[in-house]
């Protein structure tokens, strides 16, 4: 457990060192969240309907954002091999990145989205509904991505590949996640869509680092 | 007493196989120096050795018993010094040696100190010469508390003075029970070695 935490922190050192990268990925989500009121209008009508939708697939593709650097630059520069002889085993690396990567682009987005929602008039009541999904979501997504860094390491065009692998995995988390939101912001209860959320990262939290180890396995051979 | 032992091994990279039916062995204080052309899988077993490559057959064994069992233990046994240094440019010395010391609760002063990098602490990494972060790659040997150690060309681009003082550090862990097995292709500061041809 002590070499996961340490993991974590030379992660997060890392983040705060390549500041820059960090905020990338927010910074995307805000501007691409800001294109939707100029492409449609700023009409309140449409665009507090379609907001719950907006917020959550700039999420999800603000958050795919710094995942091919998440084991590529450790494979690169030979770190990763230091970190599988670590003595955590191949899934807690996972686990640990996705951590990382949860608490590194994962949080921030999470505290943007509010005043994103607000920006793009989303009805007041569906907001922490909205809020709670995200927090479930992103961590859903930090897992996946996880995973699927993990697969698609030493890969040629890993990058584009690792959108077309996970994208589809977190189709449910979006469905579920938005509906949410949007029952919320209607008047009805967001719980049976939030369970669902739940459910799927009582799945995820030990399936994601296991898979994402057997993979990273292979990718250091 | 043969601590490390490696039994008819063979492995493959891909469709190429890179050797077959290799045995080794390495005593407790031992050294084990690998030769061979380039391309004859030096570095492919010494990967083995750490346990990131698998052994398509054969067994490796530790005290006697497969080293393999639980791969992530076996991890903790070795310190690999590769190729590549795993330096990262934009954290300062003494942070690229932090996780290595919280893995080990070992001190990242003294092991500075053991490559003479003391004086570079707090330089970020990316000011250092090709030999300086080759030191402070092999400063992580000091770091480990690993009974074996596997360099791959560990002293590549150090200077006299360097190779010297890591003969001091090859020598006081063999001295306190340690192994190593390094692949080279000049000769290493190192007495009393056993040696092995590949390819």
């Amino acid at each position: 457990m002590r070499v996961f935490w340490a993991v974590l922190a030379r992660d997060l050192r890392l983040s705060v060192r390549h500041g820059a990268d960090t905020l990338a990925a927010l910074l995307f989500f805000v501007a691409t969240a800001s294109l939707f009121p100029l492409a449609i209008g700023p009409g309140p009508e449409t665009l507090g309907r379609i907001a719950p939708g907006i917020i959550w697939v700039c999420a999800l593709l603000a958050a795919l954002l710094p995942l091919d650097r998440l084991f590529g630059a450790d494979l690169e520069d030979g770190s990763l091999d230091l970190l599988m002889l670590s003595g955590l085993g191949a899934s807690g690396i996972v686990g640990a990145k996705a951590l990382s990567h949860w608490l590194v682009t994962g949080v921030p987005l999470l505290l943007v989205a509010a005043p994103v929602a607000v920006m793009l008039r989303m009805p007041e009541g569906g907001i922490p509904a909205l809020l709670i999904g995200l927090l479930i979501g992103s961590l859903l997504l930090s897992l996946f991505g996880g995973m699927g860094a993990a697969i698609v390491l030493g890969a040629r065009r890993g990058g584009v590949l690792l959108p077309l692998l996970i994208l589809p995995l977190v189709t449910p988390v979006l469905i579920f996640g938005a509906a949410a939101a949007d029952a919320a912001a209607g008047g009805f209860s967001a719980r049976p869509h939030l369970l669902l959320l739940g459910a799927m990262l009582a799945a995820a939290l030990p399936l994601c680092p296991l898979a994402g180890g057997a993979a990273l396995r292979g990718a250091v051979e | 007493m043969d601590v490390l032992k490696a039994d008819g091994v063979a492995v493959f990279r891909g469709e190429r196989l890179v050797f077959r039916d290799l045995s080794l062995a390495v005593p407790a204080r031992g050294a084990l120096v690998l030769a061979g052309a380039n391309g004859s899988g030096k570095s492919t077993l010494l990967r083995l050795l750490a346990g990131l490559v698998r052994p398509e057959a054969g067994r490796v064994l530790w005290d006697g018993e497969d080293a393999f069992a639980d791969v992530a233990s076996h991890g903790r046994r070795v310190c690999y010094v590769g190729h590549q240094d795993a330096v990262k440019p934009g954290l300062t010395v003494t942070e690229n040696l932090r996780f290595a010391a919280a893995v080990s609760g070992r001190s990242v002063r003294t092991a500075l100190a053991a490559v003479g990098l003391e004086a570079l602490a707090d330089l970020p990494a990316r000011m250092l010469s090709a030999g300086q972060k080759r030191r402070l790659a092999l400063s992580r040997l000091v770091l480990s508390a690993a009974p074996l150690w596997l360099l791959d060309e560990p002293t590549l681009g150090l200077d006299t003075a360097a190779i010297e003082r890591f003969g001091g550090l090859l020598a006081e862990h063999r001295a306190s029970g340690g192994m190593v097995v390094a692949a080279t292709h000049v000769p290493l500061p190192l007495a009393d070695v056993a040696g092995l041809r590949l390819g």
